[in-house]
């Protein structure tokens, strides 16, 4: 898979996690690991069930958001490939939402990357979470536990 | 001035306006401004005094001492919760 968006894709259909993984060190010889977290739908949240959740965001500032996440672990870290997908509409507990994918000669870095970019997406990319549950719809707050682990990528 | 504000998920719902344009009076030049206009409006406007109501300009995150002029795109949103 050519990286011609920057790596970074906003978009309702499904993405094959295999095919991306091995996109990341395809056709390079200066990979020496690769780490990626998927993010999926639960059947639960705060104590009641969840049947499908949509999620909307602000089509142009999430993949302007998306891109500064990851130029600041560019920035960072010694990274080769990074890939970000991340799902919009309406998803299906078991449905994949959400894909990092970063390619590094080292494991740390790679590690490292994958984490803060899932930490800082939490908390700074615009996208809003609506579930459908056995008492109605409701909008998904935020958790403070989420500020908390973007926090403490702060640098001193 | 003339700029376009956008509102998203829970904000949009609540104020049951998901886009309009707005004519910036004299002197409201900074989203702390253009807020306290809209605040202004009463009822369910005054959920945009929130502290927890962020904003952006030209899609980027933006804060209240951001300035705001002609051509603008200003938003206001809840807290994030992707991922």
């Amino acid at each position: 898979m050519i990286e011609d968006d920057g790596g970074v894709s906003v978009q309702q259909g499904d993405f094959d996690a295999g095919a991306e993984i091995a996109a990341l060190a395809s056709g390079r010889a200066d990979v020496g690991g690769v780490a990626s977290f998927i993010g999926v739908v639960r059947d639960a949240n705060d104590g009641s069930g969840v049947s499908a959740m949509t999620l909307e965001h602000y089509p142009g500032m999430t993949e302007h958001a998306l891109g500064e996440i990851v130029a600041q672990a560019r920035a960072r870290w010694s990274l080769l490939t990074v890939r970000v997908i991340h799902r919009v509409g309406r998803l299906l507990p078991g449905d994949r939402i959400v894909f990092v994918g970063v390619a590094a000669s080292h494991r740390g870095e790679a590690f490292a990357a994958c984490e803060f970019i899932m930490d800082y997406l939490k908390t700074r990319a615009p996208f809003w979470k609506r579930e459908e549950t056995p008492a109605g719809a409701r909008w998904v707050d935020a958790r403070d536990s989420d500020d908390t682990a973007a926090e403490r990528w702060k640098q001193k | 001035m003339r700029v376009k504000i956008l509102y998203f998920a829970a904000l949009r719902e609540a104020l049951g306006v998901s886009v309009e344009d707005f004519d910036l009076p004299a002197g409201v030049a900074s989203v702390a401004a253009l807020r306290e206009c809209l605040v202004a409006r009463g009822g369910a406007w005054q959920r945009l005094a929130a502290a927890n109501v962020k904003t952006a300009v030209n899609q980027r995150m933006a804060g209240g001492e951001a300035a705001v002029g002609q051509g603008d795109e200003v938003a206001f949103f809840p807290p994030v919760t992707g991922g």
